[in-house]
C-alpha cells in the first residue's frame, strides 16, 4: 500500500484548566489513504472535532497537542512553525465547518473571498484567480457562477453557502479535506446533495476526506472506512460495511443498534445506558466499562489497546482472549 | 435606497421641528426680551412699540411659525449684546469649532482604532495594559482638568505650545482656517487632544471589545483554516467587521464633540461657537443661545443621517434589507 495521505499516530491533546490538565484526545491513531473517505463518529465530546482541528493545527489555547505525531503524505506537520503550518492550511488541507451561515465573512463578496484564498496559495493573477473561482463555483454546483460570484454571503441559501465553503476548501487542490459536521446545520434534502458533492469531489480529485459527524446515516452513505470514537479514543475502526453489519466493540454495537431501519419493524431501538463520562472523570481501565453490559474485572483495571480482528481494529478486552487472525 | 434616505430625512425634519419648539420656548420663559434690550429709563409706550415691532404681541402660534420660517433661512434674529445678526456671528465662529471638532475626531479615531486593535491582538502585552490604564484616565478625568494640566505642562513649563487662541488664520472665502499656518497648527494640537481624548478612549475600548468578539467568530476560524496570512485576517477580515459599530459611535460622538467643545473652547479661549455660547449665557443673550441649540441639533441630525447612509456602504447586508423594505 502506498503512503497514506494522513497518518495520525498516537495523538494526545490536552487542555490546561484550573482544575488540572484534561486529556481530550488520548492515543488516537488512524490513516486515510488517497481518495478514501474516513468517517469519524461518536457522541458529542468524544473528541471528533478536536481530532480534526489538531490535524489542521487550529486547536485554540489552552488546548495543545501533547503527544503523538501527525503526518501529511509522510511530512510531519504537528510541530511545524506557525508560518509553515499556515501555508499547509488551505493549500494542502482544506476544512469545512459545521455552520455555513457563519463560515463566510458577511462583508465580502464570495468571489473576493475565493480569489483571496486562491491568491494566498497559488501564484495566479487576479483575472486567472477569478476564472478559477468561477470554475470552482460551477464545480460545486452553483448555478450561473459568473453572476453569483459577485454575490454576498447573505444572498445565498444555507445549502448554497455550504457549497461556497466547499469551493473555498478545495480551491488550492488540497490532498486532504476535513469536513467537521458539514451537513448538521442543513435540512435533510440539502444534506444528501452536500454529501454526494463531497463524495464526488473526493473521487474526482483523489482527495482524502476526514468526515466528522454524529450521523451514522451520513457515514454509511459516504465513507469507505469508519472510526468510532468514545471519550477521546478510537473504540473501533474498519471498513464501513463491516463495522455497520458486524460491530465488534460493545459501544459500536450500541450505536448501530440505535439506528432506526426504514423497514419500519416494531423492534425497539437499543439504548446505551448512561452517558459519556466528563473529561475530568474518565474511569480507570476501559473508559466505556461503567456503561458496558459485557464488562468484566479486567475492563475496570486495564486500558484496552487496539487489536486487529480481520479488517477491523477494536480496543476491547473481549477480543483479547481469542487468537488474532492477522498480524497486529 | 433613495426612499430610505428620504424617509430618514423626513424623520430628521421632525426632530428639528421639536428642537425648534424648545429653542422658541426659551424666548418665552427666559425673561422678557424687551427688558433685556432697553435701559431702565425707557417709557412704557416705547416698550410697547418695541414689543410690537418685534411681533411679541402676536399669538404664540404665529410667533412660532415666524420663528421656524426664519430659522429655516438661517435667520435667528439680532444678538442682544452685539447688536449683530446671530447668523453672522455663528457663521464667523463656526469654522473654528468645526476645525477643532474634526481634528479632535480624527485624532480620536486614528489613535483609538490603532490602540484598540493592538490591545485586542496582544491582549497580555505590557503596552496593552498601559493603553487600558490610559483609557481609564481619559474616561474618568474631566476635560477641563486635562486641558489645564496640558497648558501647565506644555505652555507654562515647557513653553512649546500656545496656551490660548487659534494662532494665525487664513481666510478662504467666508471660511477661516488655522490649518495653513504654523502657529495655527500649533494652536490646534492641545485643544484637539483635550477634546478628543474622551472619544479616543471610548473608541479604543469599543474597538478592543468588538475585535475580541469578531476574532471568536466562525468566519475568522474559517479564514484561518483557509490559510490566509495573519495580517489579512486581522486587518482585512476582523477590522472591517469591527468598523460598523465604530462608525456609529464615532459619528454620533462627533455631535457631542461639537457640543463638548464649549468646555475646551473656554479652557483654551478658542474663538468658536462654544465660547460664543458661554458668553451668551453669561449675558442672557437668548437669540444666540436659541440659535446655538438649533445649530448643534442640526449638526447632530445631519450626522445621524450620514451615519445611516454610511452603514449601508460598509455592510452589504443592510443594502439589501433597505431595498427590500421598500
Amino acid at each position: 500500500m502506498t503512503e497514506p495521505v494522513l497518518s495520525v499516530r498516537n495523538l494526545q491533546v490536552e487542555f490546561a484548566s484550573r482544575r488540572g490538565t484534561l486529556r481530550a484526545i488520548d492515543g488516537v491513531s488512524f490513516d486515510i489513504a488517497k481518495g478514501e473517505v474516513l468517517g469519524v463518529v461518536g457522541e458529542s465530546g468524544a473528541g471528533k472535532s478536536v481530532t480534526g482541528l489538531s490535524v489542521i493545527g487550529l486547536i485554540d489555547p489552552p488546548g495543545r497537542i501533547s503527544g503523538g505525531e501527525i503526518l501529511l503524505s509522510g511530512l510531519r506537520i504537528d510541530n511545524l512553525p506557525p508560518e509553515e503550518m499556515r501555508r499547509v492550511r488551505g493549500k494542502r488541507i482544506g476544512m469545512i465547518f459545521q455552520d455555513p451561515l457563519t463560515s463566510l465573512n458577511p462583508l465580502y463578496k464570495i468571489g473576493d473571498q475565493i480569489v483571496e484564498t486562491i491568491r494566498t496559495h497559488l501564484n495566479l493573477s487576479e483575472t486567472a484567480a477569478r476564472r478559477r473561482a468561477i470554475d470552482l463555483l460551477a464545480e460545486v454546483g452553483i448555478p450561473a457562477p459568473e453572476k453569483r460570484i459577485d454575490g454576498y454571503p447573505h444572498e445565498f441559501s444555507g445549502g448554497m453557502r455550504q457549497r461556497v465553503v466547499i469551493a473555498l476548501a478545495i480551491c488550492a487542490e488540497p490532498e486532504l479535506i476535513i469536513a467537521d459536521e458539514p451537513t448538521t446545520a442543513l435540512d435533510v434534502s440539502v444534506q444528501a446533495q452536500i454529501i454526494s458533492l463531497i463524495k464526488r469531489l473526493g473521487r474526482d480529485h483523489g482527495t482524502a476526506v476526514m468526515l466528522v459527524t454524529h450521523d451514522m446515516g451520513v457515514i454509511a452513505e459516504t465513507s469507505d472506512r469508519v472510526a468510532v470514537m468514545y471519550a477521546g479514543r478510537v473504540a473501533e475502526i474498519g471498513p464501513v460495511q463491516d463495522v455497520v453489519r458486524n460491530p465488534l466493540h460493545p459501544y459500536a454495537k450500541g450505536l448501530m443498534g440505535a439506528i432506526p431501519t426504514l423497514a419500519g419493524d416494531d423492534k425497539r431501538l437499543v439504548q446505551i445506558p448512561g452517558s459519556m463520562p466528563r473529561l475530568s472523570a474518565i474511569p480507570r481501565g476501559c473508559s466505556f466499562n461503567p456503561r458496558c453490559a459485557s464488562a468484566f474485572d479486567r475492563c475496570r483495571v486495564d486500558r484496552p489497546e487496539p487489536l486487529s480482528r480481520g479488517t477491523q481494529s477494536v480496543a476491547c478486552h473481549l477480543y483479547d482472549s481469542v487468537p488474532t487472525e492477522t498480524a497486529a | 435606497m433613495l426612499a430610505f434616505t428620504l424617509r430618514r430625512a423626513i424623520q430628521a425634519i421632525g426632530v428639528m421641528i421639536a428642537v425648534g419648539i424648545i429653542s422658541f420656548s426659551m424666548f418665552r420663559f427666559a425673561g422678557d426680551p424687551v427688558n433685556q434690550m432697553v435701559g431702565m429709563d425707557t417709557s412704557g409706550a416705547e416698550r410697547a412699540a418695541i414689543r410690537k415691532s418685534l411681533g411679541l404681541d402676536d399669538p404664540v402660534i404665529v410667533q412660532f411659525g415666524r420663528y421656524v420660517g426664519n430659522a429655516a433661512q438661517f435667520k435667528f434674529g439680532v444678538s442682544y449684546q452685539f447688536r449683530l445678526p446671530v447668523s453672522n456671528l455663528l457663521m464667523e465662529r463656526m469654522p473654528a469649532t468645526l476645525e477643532l471638532a474634526i481634528c479632535a475626531t480624527i485624532f480620536a479615531m486614528v489613535s483609538g482604532i490603532l490602540m484598540g486593535v493592538y490591545s485586542a491582538l496582544r491582549r497580555d502585552s505590557l503596552l496593552a495594559h498601559v493603553f487600558q490604564a490610559v483609557s481609564l484616565i481619559g474616561i474618568s478625568l474631566p476635560t477641563f482638568l486635562i486641558g489645564i494640566l496640558m497648558i501647565y505642562l506644555f505652555s507654562v513649563t515647557l513653553g512649546w505650545l500656545p496656551s490660548f487662541g487659534r494662532g494665525d488664520v487664513v481666510h478662504i472665502g467666508w471660511w477661516t482656517t488655522g490649518l495653513l499656518t504654523w502657529s495655527g497648527l500649533k494652536a490646534l494640537i492641545m485643544p484637539s487632544i483635550t477634546l478628543g481624548l474622551f472619544q479616543m478612549t471610548l473608541i479604543m475600548r469599543l474597538v478592543r471589545a468588538e475585535m475580541l468578539e469578531v476574532m471568536r467568530t466562525d468566519y475568522i476560524r474559517f479564514a484561518r483554516a483557509r490559510g490566509l496570512t495573519t495580517r489579512a485576517i486581522h486587518f482585512g477580515h476582523a477590522l472591517r467587521n469591527t468598523l460598523v459599530p465604530v462608525i456609529t459611535v464615532a459619528g454620533l460622538q462627533f455631535g457631542s464633540v461639537i457640543a463638548f467643545a464649549i468646555i475646551t473652547e473656554t479652557v483654551f479661549q478658542w474663538p468658536g461657537m462654544g465660547l460664543l455660547f458661554v458668553q451668551a449665557v453669561q449675558n442672557v443673550d437668548i437669540p444666540i443661545m436659541a440659535a446655538y441649540l438649533m445649530m448643534v441639533s442640526l449638526i447632530f441630525v445631519t450626522i445621524n443621517l450620514v451615519v445611516d447612509i454610511l452603514y449601508t456602504i460598509v455592510d452589504p447586508r443592510l443594502r439589501s434589507t433597505v431595498s427590500r423594505a421598500h
